[in-house]
């Protein structure tokens, strides 16, 4: 199965099981696949982690540079989210600049670390209007079998977390590198819950296959206390609002199990 | 624009005087530009928003047809001039996930298995821009698909809710989305209650959350009327001229 084209046996076979709240994996309609984290596998990376959801597989490499802080805040460091959906992930994957899903992955991965606050930006502040730190967060699709929302952030997350950041002191303004790291300072942890409606049912980490039948998307993000710090509705089908209120509900509950795989090395 | 030290005032009212749950003005026209198939202009507050359909008609690049519907292609721009500093006229990652989104909270409406091989193209223009843009583009390119004539169960309308000095705000202008907790824009097909956009960046909880749908619901309802007025306006006008 190299081809990502889902014949219309299996898809009606997919959405006629979920009316049933089944699924063709054997899989619970709120359950996700097995999920493992592996943090910090890119040593020359400040930060890094690797998730994978089922068959779905996403690298996230975090470096750190120092850079012009933006005008409208001087006194703040600057978050950069962008995700790669490398052609070696998916026989339907170009190479070439970013398309709009992945300009779409990155905004989402960005909106939930930047509405949580979960990188504390002022205090990467070197000097201000005119030097601070510019954390740069790559998303790297390795493999893609559905979900790379959840998988990206999730990911995203953990690399956060084990980023560390060089000493330094100042010397006639320039930076100079001491020996030893700090942990960046991480805040918040905001998770990606998402859901696809197929055959007007909610399910939660719709697989690849899922995803060809799915009518539309919802992915919610709520940070470590259970506020919601992100949404995005994607696909061209609609939601109705007693099913957007359900999504809300199951994603913090969600986000909250996922949030206890993170791990800190 | 330097923040402002409160969104709203003593008496609960925001900057530009509206109570909590108020719309900004707002203003329709449809079929207005002479070259398109279907077009329509929209003032809300000081958003001026211009859109056009071209289409159904022949796909180029040719693979890109498909066999059974017509293909949906949409594209959200900002004008040079429409903010405070000129924005670049190349397409931003902003404005590239505005225009996916954006199609895809017009895609529900439209019975695209009617013209197969074909596309329509959506070009939205946003010519001045004072928050909810992307709201003011749906609700005006709904507008303009329904002018082109071409079928669809439902306008589509859309409208932002959001939270600012901790009391949520229906219709939210720059300063308020900049500057306030949240943001959540909404767009719906009144007709058949379908939620067909919906984003949310800021912090809210998930009671202020349901009270901030509602509210925007709410907004999507009062527009949707200004709506169907704006499309019922232009065939009265056509009516007395051929009375005439």
């Amino acid at each position: 199965m190299i081809s990502s084209i889902v014949s219309k046996v299996k898809q009606k076979r997919i959405a006629q099981l979920v009316a049933k709240g089944k699924r063709l994996d054997g899989r619970a309609l709120m359950e996700y696949r097995e999920i493992k984290i592996e943090p910090s596998i890119i040593e020359r990376a400040e930060g890094s982690a690797q998730v994978h959801i089922g068959k779905t597989q996403v690298l996230v490499g975090v470096k750190i540079e120092t850079g012009e802080p933006f005008p409208d805040i001087p006194d703040q460091g600057v978050l950069t989210v962008n995700a790669e959906l490398v052609p070696l992930a998916s026989p339907t994957f170009e190479p070439g600049p970013p398309n709009e899903d992945a300009i779409e992955l990155a905004r989402i991965v960005d909106r939930g670390i930047r509405e949580s606050k979960a990188i504390a930006l002022e205090e990467l502040c070197i000097q201000p209007g005119k030097k601070v730190f510019i954390v740069f967060v790559d998303v790297y699709v390795l493999n893609h079998d559905g979900n790379l929302i959840d998988a990206s952030a999730l990911a995203a997350l953990t690399a956060l977390v084990n980023t560390k950041m060089f000493n330094y002191e100042m010397k006639n303004d320039e930076i100079v590198k001491k020996p030893g790291y700090k942990p960046l300072p991480v805040r918040n942890y905001p998770v990606a819950v998402t859901f696809a409606k197929i055959n007007d049912k909610l399910v939660v980490d719709p697989w690849l296959e899922e995803e060809h039948v799915m009518d539309a998307r919802l992915t919610i993000t709520t940070d470590k206390d259970g506020k919601i710090c992100s949404i995005q509705k994607g696909g061209s089908g609609y939601f109705t609002t007693q099913q957007i209120l359900e999504a809300a509900k199951i994603a913090k509950e969600k986000a909250a199990e996922l949030r206890k795989l993170v791990v800190k090395t | 624009m330097s923040k402002p030290e409160k969104l709203l005032d003593k008496k609960g009212l925001r900057l530009d005087g509206r109570k909590l749950d108020e719309l900004r003005p707002i203003k329709m026209e449809v079929g207005i530009l002479a070259n398109a198939d279907g077009s329509a202009y929209l003032e809300q507050g000081r958003n001026k928003v211009l859109a056009a359909v071209y289409g159904p008609k022949e796909v180029h690049p040719k693979h890109l047809a498909l066999p059974d519907r017509a293909i949906l292609r949409c594209r959200y721009h900002m004008a040079p001039f429409s903010v405070e500093e000129r924005k670049s006229p190349a397409p931003s990652r902003r404005e590239i996930e505005l225009s996916k989104v954006i199609r895809d909270a017009l895609e529900p409406a439209v019975f695209l298995e009617y013209y197969p091989r074909t596309s329509i193209d959506i070009f939205i223009e946003i010519l001045q821009a004072d928050g909810g843009t992307r709201c003011a583009g749906i609700t005006t390119a709904a507008l303009a698909l329904a002018d082109a004539g071409i079928p669809m169960r439902d306008l589509v309308v859309a409208c932002a809710a959001g939270k600012a000095d901790g009391k949520l705000i229906l219709d939210l202008m720059d300063l308020e989305d900049k500057y306030g907790e949240a943001d959540v824009p909404l767009a719906m097909m009144p007709g058949i209650n379908a939620v067909t956009l919906l984003q949310m960046d800021g912090s809210l909880t998930l009671e202020e959350f349901e009270k901030a749908i509602e509210m925007a619901m709410e907004g999507c309802r009062k527009i949707y009327e200004v709506q169907k007025e704006a499309l019922k306006a232009k065939y009265v006008t056509v009516k007395e001229e051929t009375e005439e």
